[in-house]
């Protein structure tokens, strides 16, 4: 039983790998196996990352003991071998990843996978290198698992091609690699002065830095810090984000609303692990953190207020549930960590629902309407043709299911992002804000102010501009009802009612994130338990 | 040959940030590359600098860690070259992606307005 139980942790890195390559060897006129491998690859990550939600929660009997597994590759005992670490944390990210990538991968079997090549293999690595950064215990590996994930990202970013996508593309592109080769210098010097790049063994050998040295470590420690800052699309580093994400074909936005959540996690991974070695370097904590989330909450609902198309509407929202991710980490004491791991959640699988559903809802428009709406709205030249011509023509014409499944999950995914009750949003910041105020001894006076201030009124300003272009898509009277698939809608509806879910019992997923923060916290434990790793055989 | 080595990761890293803040695609992916050279070297730098020692175990020398350079930088440095060469080939072949649809290698996609 905990035989096989103990090879589950590289299970999520390797399915997606090998079936991604074997999809590259097939070729692309062979549609059905491969949807069906495709498939079969993210059920099967799924069901291991379930597996592993179990395990880190102890529902399960652990094949390792703690909540903390760790799996050595090749059986080489850290820190000179590479680990793989699984903790409560890691399983709830390998678990969004997984029902997030079963979402976007059955929406695009419609039509977006014909788009362009390679679409399948591209989702699998996308996903292997998403898997990979969240379980690796080492600074070089997170590099490579970064890597993977970009450069995937990179295809699927340019999937279906055209002028405004490329464009976007090579901005998002360059920054990117600019950032990795950031990533590189701070590895480099960090491996330079501690002589480790686990990331259990790093704040044991730092401790024992002298102080010259302690001061270059801060730098590569604000290097590292800002390369993750990008990934978060934190401002003022996220200039390239609604551009890219918006053009993105709508089953990638979905999934790229997890990829800036990878910067947020490994931001707050590496910043609890070099709190314990009595260095906090700047961007990974404290009230630094604290107001580069507020700015960047504050640019996002500016952002939001000022587009004029869902798809870019849709990346502003994207930016603010970073900044408002930062801004909790960031905020003074750990108590706000459980419930921002919920709202992570909530804001990941709602936006993800809304990528895919404003292109279903777009359809069979004309080009550019939005645009013509609002400077319309904006000049006073309302159109009013529809209402003098034939003003009984439109009474008590029945609403077509597509369109009444759209409006509703239009409503949900507006209720979810902006956090109007009764969805998991609301819950998610209903729970921040609790959490903000239980802290109000500890934490000053004006920073649970501002907390509150930004966590309110980038609500209300979503919820403005959301039904602003809702009203403008929805009650266009021009428009046809577009055609839907079962295969498109089926996905978007099946996200919303894991968030219906997640609001109607909330308390075992509340449950697990706070267990899943205080065992982040409980960095001492992380490196007990991956350093005196005793030389054992794993496996048979 | 400290002096050397920083002087040309210095001037290789300053080139390929001026290149990388100018307007044209080309420029850009210049100066990317020669960022990832100053990057490469940086890493392996940070191995220390040492002459004449070989970075695997040779059977002559005996099993003395002090006879020999450090072997992780460098093959951090292997997997650091491949990774930028893969991305800097994708990034060449969007670049001309690109100058294709817009006809123009600005990296905007259109040219700046003339005064």
């Amino acid at each position: 039983m905990s035989n096989w139980l103990q090879h589950l942790p590289i299970l999520p890195i390797l399915v997606p790998m090998l079936i991604g390559a074997l999809l590259l060897l097939s070729s692309d006129s062979r549609h059905g196996p491969r949807i069906a491998l495709s498939l079969l690859a993210v059920l099967l990550q799924l069901a291991v990352a379930g597996g592993l939600l179990a395990v880190a929660g102890g529902w399960v009997t652990a094949p390792w003991s703690g909540t903390i597994g760790i799996y050595a590759l090749g059986n080489w005992a850290p820190p000179f071998g590479i680990v793989l670490v699984v903790d409560r944390l890691a399983a709830v990210m390998l678990m969004l990843t997984a029902t997030l990538g079963l979402a976007a991968l059955v929406y695009s079997i419609a039509r977006w996978e014909k788009a362009g090549v390679h679409y399948l293999p591209l989702f699998q690595f996308l996903l292997m290198g998403l898997n990979g950064t969240f379980l690796t215990g080492d600074l070089f590996n997170l590099f490579v698992f970064f890597e993977v994930m970009l450069a995937a990202s990179y295809g699927l970013a340019l999937h279906g091609s055209g002028g405004p996508r490329v464009r976007a593309g090579l901005h998002y592109i360059a920054v990117n690699l600019f950032a990795s080769l950031f990533f590189l210098i701070a590895a480099a010097l960090m491996y330079g002065l501690t002589g480790t790049l686990n990331l259990a063994d790093l704040p044991l050998r730092v401790a024992a830095l002298d102080a010259g040295d302690r001061q270059l470590f801060h730098v590569a420690a604000a290097i590292l810090g800002v390369v993750f800052l990008v990934k978060a699309g934190a401002w003022p580093l996220n200039f390239w984000l609604p551009a890219a994400y918006g053009n993105a074909v709508p089953p990638v936005g979905a999934i790229f609303a997890i990829l800036t959540k990878v910067g947020v996690y490994a931001l707050l991974r590496l910043g609890v692990l070099l709190q314990e070695s009595g260095v906090a370097p700047a961007p990974f904590g404290g009230t630094w953190l604290f107001y580069c989330g507020l700015i960047t909450t504050a640019v996002g609902t500016l952002g939001i207020l000022s587009a004029q198309k869902l798809d870019r509407l849709a990346a502003f929202l994207v930016i603010v549930s970073s900044g408002t991710l930062l801004t909790a980490f960031g905020f003074t004491g750990t108590l706000l960590t459980g419930p921002a791991i919920y709202y992570l959640i909530s804001s990941v699988l709602g936006s993800g629902a809304f990528f895919m559903l404003i292109e279903m809802a777009e359809r069979n428009r004309k080009q550019g309407a939005d645009l013509l709406a609002i400077s319309f709205e904006a000049f006073g030249m309302e159109s009013s043709r529809h209402d003098t011509e034939h003003p009984d023509e439109m009474v008590g014409v029945a609403i077509p299911a597509a369109m009444a499944f759209l409006g509703l999950a239009f409503v949900a995914c507006v209720l979810l992002l902006t956090g109007l009750p009764p969805l998991s949003g609301f819950v998610g910041k209903f729970a921040l804000l609790g959490a903000s105020l239980t802290s109000l001894p500890h934490a000053p006076l004006l920073h649970v102010g501002l907390f509150i201030t930004a966590l309110i009124l980038s609500g209300m300003a979503g919820l403005i501009a959301l039904s602003r272009l809702g009203i403008r898509v929805f009650w266009d009277m021009e428009r046809q009802t577009p055609h839907l698939q079962w295969l498109e809608a089926g996905p978007v509806g099946a996200l919303l009612l894991v968030c219906l879910w997640l609001a109607l019992a909330p308390e075992g997923t509340m449950a697990y994130c706070a267990a899943a923060s205080e065992s982040l916290y409980d960095a001492s434990a992380y490196i007990r338990t991956v350093i005196p790793y005793p030389p054992e055989v794993v496996g048979p | 040959m400290e002096l050397t080595l920083s002087l040309a990761i210095g001037i290789m890293a300053g080139s390929g940030i001026y290149l990388v803040l100018r307007p044209r695609t080309f420029q850009v992916i210049i100066g990317l590359s020669l960022l990832a050279y100053a990057v490469n070297l940086f890493i392996f730098a940070m191995g220390r600098l040492r002459l004449g020692a070989p970075p695997v175990i040779t059977p002559g020398l005996g099993s003395d860690p002090a006879l020999y350079t450090d072997p992780l930088p460098q093959a951090l440095v292997l997997t650091a070259i491949v990774i930028g060469f893969a991305t800097t080939a994708l990034f060449l072949v969007v670049l001309l992606a690109s100058r294709g649809l817009s006809d123009t290698d600005h990296v905007d996609g259109r040219e700046p307005e003339e005064e």
